[in-house]
């Protein structure tokens, strides 16, 4: 596998909502099997910046590189950029009127064509591995959040993506119910899952990954390696940021 | 010293209190919880004790089951012998008489398959067969051809013309409703001000005067040679009108589906048409499943309207058989038939409404 390469580069990015400036001239590349983790206070625009990733949000301005593919107006060409990039969301965004299984199976059947028969094993194996497998013909609405979101991991899994992106994935969770979800997240990390996730887990970051990202203000502030970045944070956001979140 | 770690051992349930039960304080409770709930009611009780007798010894007790007209002569209780007398020709106008069983198997058909779709049981797939076949069926056998004796659309009536147009008018004008709304909310301005003009101009006219429209003035315009059934025109105007509502109910139900849907379904690399199909529109029907059961039940009593077309359906007929010179003076009773029939039907429609809410997924979040 080629580590050196880019598989997400971002360029001079600028996006706007109305007059107001979100995302101020980013600059940013995610190696294949690169684990980053992007935090920052609320409004800094992390979560747009990812969003912008898969096309959810488009820019103004600046490019952005996905497998080498540009994303722009082009909608076939955003679709076949989407099958290949996961995406999971703070609220879960299962389809309350589906069962699990037919969550899992809808994308791979009709988006990938493949036979009903291999998209429900591959389904059944993912949600094993999200240790839910029992519940694959309840509605969502039926389980707790925790487990509403390892559903969620493990539809982005069914379409085998390249990349997963997270939005806060633990965020409208109970505190009981984050250690499951992030239990599978490092999972996928140490198989060396490309990751982008935008999270508030700290303990997360620190261990699985390669890099951290600071925002604020729709800049990025700095980055660095979890080590670099807890122990010695060079701004003074930075600084003032951390001391915030890890004092209780 | 640390004290040793105790184990947690939650209180097990206990039932609620147990609920005052008995008829005094069911009554208390729900007739007479305050002075006004009191007086409100024995006012009501005052109303049908006043009501209620006169109307029993009408309907029931001096009411005439069989017989000719002279029987009815001078009773001071309901003829229902008129509504036997005349049930032909509310049912099925003037259809002729030696091939009525032609409507009657057309009826059994209707019958069979709105059973097949109450009951629940039967595959989707099979059912979306089912319905258009039974058109081309019933169609067929009430207006005859191919093989069969044709009968004139002139001679069509009664409650057969008010469930065809009300029924043909709800399975064409759902599916339409649904792509205008669907046609509103496009990105695309040309189709979507096309549909939001098309919405708003039905919706600022009253269904008679599309009906007027469609009867009497579309035939002015087209030429001689090429003049359009008039039941066709009518029904066509039926549908129209009714989708433009449709378009607005199932637009509410869209507007209600959140965002993170529709990003979910596209993260997943859906295209937009099977967002829509997948994600979108089932949910969107489900909120609105109670406005647009509704709007079938309002669309089979505007079928009513027809008769100021010249159209004789189930309420005209009534209309028509009380101007029987044999039979003068027994309005009421047909129109009472009526009534009971359209709450039968509007009734059951309703219920059915209630129980597909019910099917499918629970929502808890």
């Amino acid at each position: 596998m080629d580590t050196q390469k880019a598989v997400i580069e971002v360029k001079g990015l600028n996006k706007w909502y109305g007059e107001f400036h979100v995302l101020k001239n980013i600059d940013l590349e995610v190696r294949r099997g690169e684990r980053i983790v992007i935090c920052g206070p609320s409004g800094s625009g992390k979560s747009t910046l990812i969003r912008c990733m898969n096309r959810l949000e488009r820019h103004q301005e600046g490019a952005i590189f996905v497998d080498g593919t540009e994303l722009t107006g082009n909608l076939k060409g955003i679709e076949k950029i989407r099958r290949e990039v996961g995406m999971v969301f703070q609220n879960f965004n299962l389809f309350p009127h589906m069962t699990v299984l037919e969550n899992l199976t809808l994308a791979p059947i009709w988006v990938r064509k493949m036979p009903r028969r291999e998209a429900e094993s591959t389904a059944m194996h993912y949600l094993d591995r999200v240790r839910i497998s029992e519940q694959a013909l309840k509605y969502p609405g039926q389980l707790s959040g925790g487990q509403q979101q390892r559903v969620a991991i493990a539809r982005a899994l069914c379409m085998s993506p390249d990349i997963l992106l997270f939005d806060e994935p633990t965020s409208a969770l109970d505190p009981e119910m984050i250690k499951e979800v992030l239990d599978v997240m490092v999972e996928l990390a140490e198989e060396r899952m490309t990751m982008v996730c935008v999270t508030h887990e700290m303990g997360f970051a620190r261990t699985v990954a390669d890099r951290i990202i600071f925002m604020d203000s729709g800049q990025i502030v700095e980055q660095n390696s979890p080590e670099e970045f807890f122990s010695n944070p060079q701004y003074d956001r930075t600084k003032l940021f951390l001391s915030q979140i890890l004092q209780h | 010293m640390s004290t040793p770690i105790k184990a947690f051992i939650p209180d097990p349930p206990s039932p609620p209190p147990a609920a005052a039960i008995g008829v005094v304080h069911w009554l208390r409770e729900n007739l007479f919880s305050n002075w006004f709930n009191s007086l409100l009611t024995i006012a009501s009780l005052l109303l049908l004790a006043k009501a209620v007798p006169p109307l029993v010894s009408w309907a029931l007790v001096n009411a005439v089951l069989t017989g000719g007209p002279e029987l009815c002569d001078g009773t001071s209780g309901a003829c229902w012998s008129f509504i036997g007398a005349k049930a032909r020709v509310m049912l099925i106008g003037t259809y002729p008489a030696e091939l009525e069983w032609r409507p009657l198997a057309a009826g059994v058909l209707f019958a069979g398959v709105v059973a097949a779709t109450v009951s629940g049981r039967c595959k989707k797939r099979v059912l979306t067969a089912a319905w258009p076949l039974l058109f081309v069926a019933a169609l067929w056998l009430i207006g005859g051809g191919a093989g069969l004796e044709p009968v004139d659309q002139s001679m069509w009536g009664g409650l057969m013309l008010s469930l065809g147009l009300a029924a043909v008018g709800i399975l064409l004008s759902v599916p339409f409703g649904i792509l205008l709304a669907l046609g509103r909310q496009s990105k695309m301005t040309g189709i979507s001000s096309l549909c939001v003009g098309f919405i708003e101009l039905i919706r600022g006219v009253p269904l008679i005067t599309i009906l007027f429209m469609a009867s009497v003035m579309m035939p002015l315009f087209l030429p001689i040679n090429l003049q359009i059934n008039n039941l066709l025109r009518v029904q066509v105007g039926i549908i129209l009108f009714s989708s433009a509502y449709i378009a607005e109910v199932v637009r509410g139900g869209l507007q209600a589906i959140p965002r993170g849907q529709i990003d979910a379904a596209k993260a997943l690399g859906l295209s937009s048409w099977m967002v829509t199909l997948f994600v979108v529109l089932p949910q969107a029907l489900r909120h609105v499943l109670p406005s647009l059961i509704g709007r079938c039940i309002a669309l089979f009593k505007d079928t009513s309207l027809v008769i100021i077309v010249g159209l004789l359906d189930f309420l005209g007929m009534a209309k028509a058989a009380s101007q029987d010179q044999v039979w003068l003076g027994h309005e009421v009773e047909g129109y009472v038939f009526c009534a009971v029939v359209y709450w039968v039907i509007c009734f059951g429609m309703s219920r059915y409404g209630r129980s597909l809410e019910k099917r499918g997924p629970k929502h808890n979040n």
